[in-house]
């Protein structure tokens, strides 16, 4: 029997759970190997050599090469992991938020004044867009 | 005989460290989020821990996805300070109380807690951040640090009742060493965030200051909390306070809440602490 997923109706979030860890595991490998100096070095030398280390998904792949970083999410990357793409980038964690919510500098702005409310984001019907 | 005499819930968020390492606490952001731990810091020279006992997660740092413990306690003579990208903060070596940590990992494995032993491990802004705030810069942590690691970046963490009774189980195995030793406990991370997605950056006051509520009047009902009520709640990183019931569960059933704080942001997170005295 399968696994009540019973999170799955979060709007705009991706609970990283065993599947999307087996799924994601060699993007994830790839990204987190940046926290290493001598690998950062490899990958700003030859990117695609650096990341044919990793056995990624040609979309994977693709989408570390268009530095999208939502569609890396989407094939079960997740955010710790690709945030050490973007620092690798020089993008912190709040400017990646502002590229991953499509807000840009206004992101920052709304934390300031006290973040996303619950009100209206429990839900995936509360969401027109999911 | 060693005892736990207090707890501190605090949230571990990456970027107060920086905050601190850079100099910057006095700018008008970060002022609000250091006002509230002066009275903690004042708190700790009189608590004079001997020993903490550190509840934390790794951020994909000493373990990536290739080795996901879910219960994991450090048991080297010390951790140095990990390299998350950008060097390692400059803050000083962790150093262990060796003997308690192997008697601790001993009796919990028998108390049927399988918890993963740590005989190397560098540690993350996870651990570093809450000694930051709570000691803020000495040349030498003032206190010997055991760490617990628990995962809570892959679903799911641990459960809240798990966490909760280890917590208990942590407790007899302190009662159960012979050293006298004050001991308190920190569970770390929260409170409301969310990292990732189209969703980043919610934060739900009304939920954190109803769980800082809960930790003294309630923490058994407290523990019980789904892990989809945090994450729909209180952002899908929300999911680390289940640490916080590590901590709870080591102290009385009766405490005293002796101080609280809470800013929004810092960062895309929500700042919570608390500090609990065992009422015996
Ligand atoms: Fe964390």
């Amino acid at each position: 029997m399968a696994i009540n997923k019973d999170y799955e109706d979060i709007p705009g979030t991706f609970v990283f759970d065993a599947d999307r860890a087996r799924i994601g595991y060699h993007l994830n490998q790839f990204c987190i190997s940046l926290s290493k100096a001598e690998n950062r070095d490899a990958f700003k030398t030859d990117p695609e050599a650096h990341m044919a280390k990793f056995p990624m998904s040609e979309e994977q792949s693709q989408a570390v090469r268009d530095r999208d970083w939502n569609r890396m999410l989407e094939l079960c990357g997740n955010i710790y992991y690709t945030s050490k793409l973007a620092a690798f980038d020089g993008i912190n964690f709040q400017q990646l938020a502002g590229l991953m919510t499509g807000m840009g500098d206004s992101y920052r702005e709304m934390m300031v004044n006290g973040g996303r409310p619950i009100a209206g984001n429990r839900y995936k019907h509360e969401w027109k867009e999911d | 005989m060693a005892r736990i005499t207090a707890g501190v819930g605090c949230s571990h968020v990456p970027a107060i460290g920086v905050a601190m390492d850079q100099g910057i606490t006095e700018d008008d952001y970060w002022k609000p989020v250091f006002a509230g731990f002066e009275k903690s810091r004042e708190w700790m020279k009189e608590a004079k821990p001997d020993v903490i006992i550190l509840v934390y997660n790794d951020h994909c740092t000493a373990f990536d996805s290739s080795i996901i413990p879910t219960f994991a306690l450090g048991c080297a003579a010390e951790f140095q300070p990990a390299d998350e990208g950008w060097g390692p903060r400059p803050v000083p070596v962790v150093k262990n109380h060796q003997v308690m940590a192997s008697h601790i990992a001993q009796s919990l494995i028998l108390d049927e807690f399988d918890i993963t032993i740590m005989n190397e491990m560098d540690v993350d802004h996870g651990l570093t951040v809450p000694l930051s705030v709570m000691y803020n810069q000495p040349t030498e942590w003032p206190a010997l640090v055991i760490p617990l690691a628990v995962n809570v970046v892959m679903y799911p963490a641990p459960t809240g009742n798990r966490c909760y009774n280890l917590g208990k189980a942590i407790r007899r195995a302190v009662e159960s060493f012979d050293e006298d030793l004050n001991v308190v406990i920190f569970g770390t991370g929260g409170m409301s965030h969310q990292l990732q997605y189209k969703r980043a950056g919610l934060i739900n006051p009304e939920w954190d200051k109803d769980f800082l509520d809960r930790l003294t009047s309630d923490p058994v009902g407290l523990s019980q909390m789904p892990h989809v009520e945090y994450m729909r709640e209180a952002g899908s990183e929300g999911v680390e306070m289940v640490m916080w019931h590590v901590m709870r569960g080591a102290l009385d059933d009766e405490v005293t809440e002796v101080h609280r704080h809470y800013h929004v942001p810092a960062s895309n997170t929500a700042v919570g602490h608390i500090i609990l005295e065992n009422k015996s």
